[in-house]
């Protein structure tokens, strides 16, 4: 999803060929994580049908045909409601952490050292994350801040659930003696 | 003399303020030229374990060792004479003369080490311009920004050139950008001068720029383990 509105906003700075679409997009969004050249015609071909972009002019000069990409009135006005929407919060990460500590908890392990591998291993990753923005440029090092941030935010939940390990331990044994068959 | 490849340690160090145990045996090793973060929620010892690796506070018990003396174990003379020479400190807060200018806080430890005063002041200036605050040698540090002043303190604490620098939520103050900027700082000038840092952090993103961390919880420590993360 989030690479067709990275395509358009591409077309909406100036009508592109696919070569030049899948090179900027690299350029701009994906230097860690490159557009596939069947990735780009997909997507393009999806826009198509959506009447999105539109395929503005042919050119042939002995090869093969080449398109010109353009985005549509109807491309812009999605783009922009797009950028003025805020998205919907992807708590996947925070589900999956909460699932383990339970889960440890019920089996009688201890999940403070979960919890604390846990902890290792997002900084680990924010030791990474951290090089990687200081050696790299302005875009890679916002896009190394956002994820920094959402590391952060766990790391702060996996502190405060630390402490509340003893509570959430007395509460989660009471509900397992009232199902207990 | 036991050499245990460490520039500093703390041996099961315990210390007390009246009834409260703020350390109850905490360990940890620091190798030279290393960054270390001890990090742990507000309350858990680790700015007393930092004060005590320093030797600012004496441990009730156990050892801390320095460049393979027993810090613990040296009189209070000859431990601020180390303070002085040896070790650099940065804080969240206050450490600098707010009547001084930021040239005369930062030439005010090679002073007191009796450099001259023309060459403390010259360096007291390259150092300024080091930190991206050239021109600002008269400015009074009440004047500065509170990202400048904290780079005053840490032009102050490295102009000595110490072996360790000791901070204490360095960017605890600051502002998201400040504090990067004095966090990128920090570390270039270590890693370029191969100087060891022990820094004291709640935010796990000041930390991440360090090589491992500590964490200290109810006074003790613990070293992560390192993680497979699952795929």
């Amino acid at each position: 999803m989030s690479a067709s509105y990275a395509l358009l906003g591409i077309l909406g700075r100036q009508s592109s060929y696919g070569y030049e679409l899948k090179r900027d997009y690299d350029f701009f969004y994906g230097k860690d994580k490159p557009l596939a050249f069947g990735q780009v015609y997909a997507t393009l071909s999806r826009l198509l049908r959506d009447k999105k972009i539109s395929t503005q002019a042919a050119e042939q000069s002995g090869g093969p045909e080449r398109k010109l990409y353009a985005i549509t009135n109807m491309g812009r006005s999605d783009l922009e409601s797009w950028l003025a929407t805020p998205e919907k919060l992807h708590p996947n990460t925070q589900t999956v952490l909460f699932i383990k500590v339970v889960t440890a908890i019920l089996l009688d392990k201890a999940p403070n050292e979960y919890l604390d591998a846990q902890r290792a291993a997002h900084l680990e990753r924010m030791r990474e994350l951290t090089a990687l923005r200081r050696k790299g440029d302005l875009a890679q090092l916002l896009q190394a801040d956002y994820a920094l941030f959402h590391l952060e935010a766990d790391l702060r939940w996996i502190d405060l659930t630390v402490a509340r390990l003893q509570a959430l331990t007395k509460e989660i044994q009471m509900r397992g003696v009232l199902h207990e068959r | 003399m036991k050499d245990s490849g460490f520039i500093l340690e703390a041996r099961e160090v315990t210390k007390s303020f009246g009834l409260t145990r703020a350390l109850q045996g905490a360990s940890l090793e620091v190798r030279q030229g290393e960054i270390l973060a001890i990090m742990g929620p507000s309350g858990s010892g680790k700015s007393t374990l930092l004060h005590c690796l320093a030797g600012i506070f004496k441990p009730d018990s156990g050892e801390v060792w320095f460049d393979g003396q027993r810090l613990d174990q040296l009189d209070e003379t000859k431990r601020t004479e180390l303070r002085r020479t040896a070790f650099g400190f940065v804080f969240q807060f206050g450490q600098l003369v707010p009547e001084l200018s930021a040239a005369d806080n930062i030439a005010l430890p090679l002073l007191l080490n009796k450099v001259g005063r023309k060459e403390a002041y010259e360096k007291a200036v390259s150092w300024l311009k080091r930190l991206d605050l050239d021109g600002l040698e008269g400015r009074r540090t009440g004047e500065l920004s509170g990202g400048e002043a904290q780079r005053v303190a840490l032009a102050r604490a490295l102009v000595t050139h110490p072996r360790v620098l000791f901070a204490d939520e360095p960017t605890g103050s600051l502002d998201s950008l400040s504090g990067e900027k004095v966090m990128d700082l920090l570390v270039d000038i270590a890693r370029e001068e191969g100087r060891t840092v022990v820094l004291v952090t709640h935010e796990a993103r000041v930390a991440a720029y360090a090589d491992r961390e500590v964490i200290v919880r109810d006074g003790k420590t613990s070293t992560q383990a390192k993680a497979e993360v699952a795929q």
